[in-house]
């Protein structure tokens, strides 16, 4: 396995896995609108992990995007913790979404300036997407937070429960340095000065608490996972395991 | 005096818009059926939602779900163009939710694999396209322009049903069994959304003088039937009917007595998944309350902030 390919597939195992979220919301949204809205982040996600799946199979070079997605086991998924946790109410929705887009909007942000023109291309696009949903997470954060009593209860416990989970965004492990050094990857522990800033801003417009650090969850890029992700791959992976010789 | 005019104005084709003179049965009429269907888009979410996280590869989860997205905002549209007959989409939502207001019966049939995906795309859709085909004509101007957009996605909808029909009778022996397994739970059902045959379905008279309906359900149901029959037969499965059969005379298709005992059971409630369907609607609805209160409370205060 090249660096490269893990480097592409650990960004597009992450879409993936909150696409599944995110599409678990369809037809339960707290509105009409609300509901077309969360869809539409899912099938922006659905988007995303299928370029990055698909470049990641072009440099493998005998599995297809599907395989990558159908056929790997939970040991083998790198996608940040964070993206696991399930839905919940829409506070814990809201908060795990801001604090993963946050990250995010960075990322691509940079990514964008890869030496490598596949991810570069790959990220300008998602980073449009990213963007809007930023601005719609940012946005419920605030309403929620400055909205009612039990709205800003509920959305304090989202960010609470979601944030030991923020530590591992910010990891750098061997491959991320190897294609970091070659000029391809991003430098994620830069980041974190201004996920802080932007973070610390709108959670004081949502006139919410920010937690204290305190013990931080990593495993996420070794294929360590909480105990969401065996049931996200079971349901997802169902037709694709039951039936190995069928196309769809 | 203005009851002619009306009909008048109707039998020239014009459309009636929001704000013309209308009889009150005629708005109730339009109230029942448009909420009725905006209802069905709703609750069609449901039955279609519940393959998105099993879809088989990332572009059937794609295409599954940008589809039922759709039909939430064909739900839009269709309560937009109720409301402009004086009655708030709350007022909607609660008389489905006290089982006043119906929705489409097909949606109380369970989807059981992925080969209903299919079915419900090609014979669903593809039933309510004709029907919606023919709304497109409808005399009330807001919901007739609602049914051009509509049925644009729909026969899109229609097309990627029958794809994936097509796919699976072509694929391995257990993938063209679910397919005729699907087709074969979701034939009669489908050809019943038409609804009650011409002789047993009461409000047809005044709905036809109003064009609020142009074509009646035999018409409707038989035309659908003649469109289907040779799409079954391309891919290879089979129409679960023993008297079906072209008829040269009347060149239309023959067919079996449909199960009205069965229609109207599912109607009244009785059908695999009518309650789970309503009560998921509201368990979403009641645990959304929250968040909309948030919602207006924050708007309210921003209202506050810019006075």
């Amino acid at each position: 396995m090249s660096d490269l390919f893990t480097y592409t597939l650990r960004i597009a195992d992450s879409s993936l896995i909150l696409g599944q979220r995110m599409s678990m919301w369809c037809s339960k949204g707290p509105t009409l609108e609300e509901d077309i809205a969360l869809s539409n982040i899912g099938l922006d996600m659905f988007g995303q992990a299928n370029g990055f799946y698909e470049y990641a199979a072009q440099l493998d070079g005998t599995k297809s995007a599907d395989d990558l997605a159908f056929n790997r086991n939970e040991r083998e998924f790198f996608n940040h913790q964070l993206v696991e946790q399930e839905n919940g109410h829409f506070g814990i929705t809201v908060a795990r979404n801001f604090l993963h887009d946050v990250f995010n909007f960075l990322f691509y942000t940079q990514l964008a300036n890869s030496k490598d023109e596949t991810l570069a291309a790959l990220a300008t696009k998602s980073l449009k997407e990213v963007k809007y949903h930023l601005k719609h997470s940012s946005n419920w954060l605030i309403r929620l937070g400055d909205g009612t009593d039990k709205s800003k209860r509920k959305i304090q416990e989202g960010i609470n429960t979601m944030w030991q989970f923020t530590g591992e965004l910010f990891e750098m492990d061997e491959i991320d340095k190897q294609i970091l050094n070659a000029g391809i990857g991003v430098d994620n522990t830069a980041l974190k000065k201004d996920w802080d800033s932007l973070v610390n801003k709108t959670l004081s417009k949502a006139k919410i608490n920010r937690p204290k650090d305190a013990y931080m969850a990593t495993g996420g890029k070794k294929g360590l996972h909480t105990e969401h992700l065996g049931f996200i791959l079971a349901e997802m992976q169902y037709l694709q395991r039951a039936y190995p010789d069928a196309k769809w | 005096m203005k009851e002619e005019l009306f009909q008048e104005k109707i039998d020239k084709e014009q459309k009636i818009e929001p704000k013309d003179w209308m009889p009150e049965d005629y708005r109730k009429h339009l109230i029942r059926q448009i909420s009725q269907h905006a209802h069905s888009e709703i609750i069609g979410m449901q039955p279609e939602g519940n393959w998105i996280t099993r879809a088989p590869s990332l572009r059937a989860k794609m295409i599954l779900l940008a589809k039922v997205q759709d039909e939430a905002g064909h739900g839009l549209y269709l309560y937009s163009a109720c409301e402009t007959l004086g009655i708030s989409r709350q007022e909607l939502v609660q008389q489905l939710h006290d089982g006043k207001a119906k929705y489409s019966s097909i949606f109380n049939y369970p989807t059981l694999s992925w080969a209903d995906m299919g079915a419900v795309g090609w014979l669903v859709d593809g039933a309510a396209i004709v029907n919606q085909v023919s709304l497109q004509r409808t005399s009330y101007g807001p919901y007739a322009r609602g049914m051009v957009k509509i049925c644009k996605e729909e026969s899109f909808h229609q097309r990627q049903g029958y794809e994936i029909m097509a796919e699976m009778a072509k694929g391995t022996k257990e993938q063209k069994e679910m397919a005729q397994d699907a087709l074969n739970r979701f034939w009669w059902p489908s050809i019943m959304m038409f609804g009650p045959q011409d002789s047993d379905s009461p409000r047809t008279g005044n709905a036809m003088k109003w064009k609020i309906k142009r074509q009646t359900n035999d018409e409707l149901r038989q035309s659908f039937i003649d469109k289907t029959v040779g799409q079954a037969e391309i891919i290879g499965l089979t129409i679960p009917d023993t008297d079906l059969k072209w008829n040269e005379k009347t060149e239309h298709y023959d067919f079996g007595e449909m199960d009205w005992d069965e229609f109207w059971n599912v109607v009244n409630g009785n059908g695999p998944c009518n309650h789970q369907r309503l009560a998921h609607h509201q368990k979403a609805h009641t645990e959304g309350k929250w968040v909309r209160e948030a919602a207006k409370a924050y708007a309210k205060k921003q209202e506050l902030v810019t006075q």
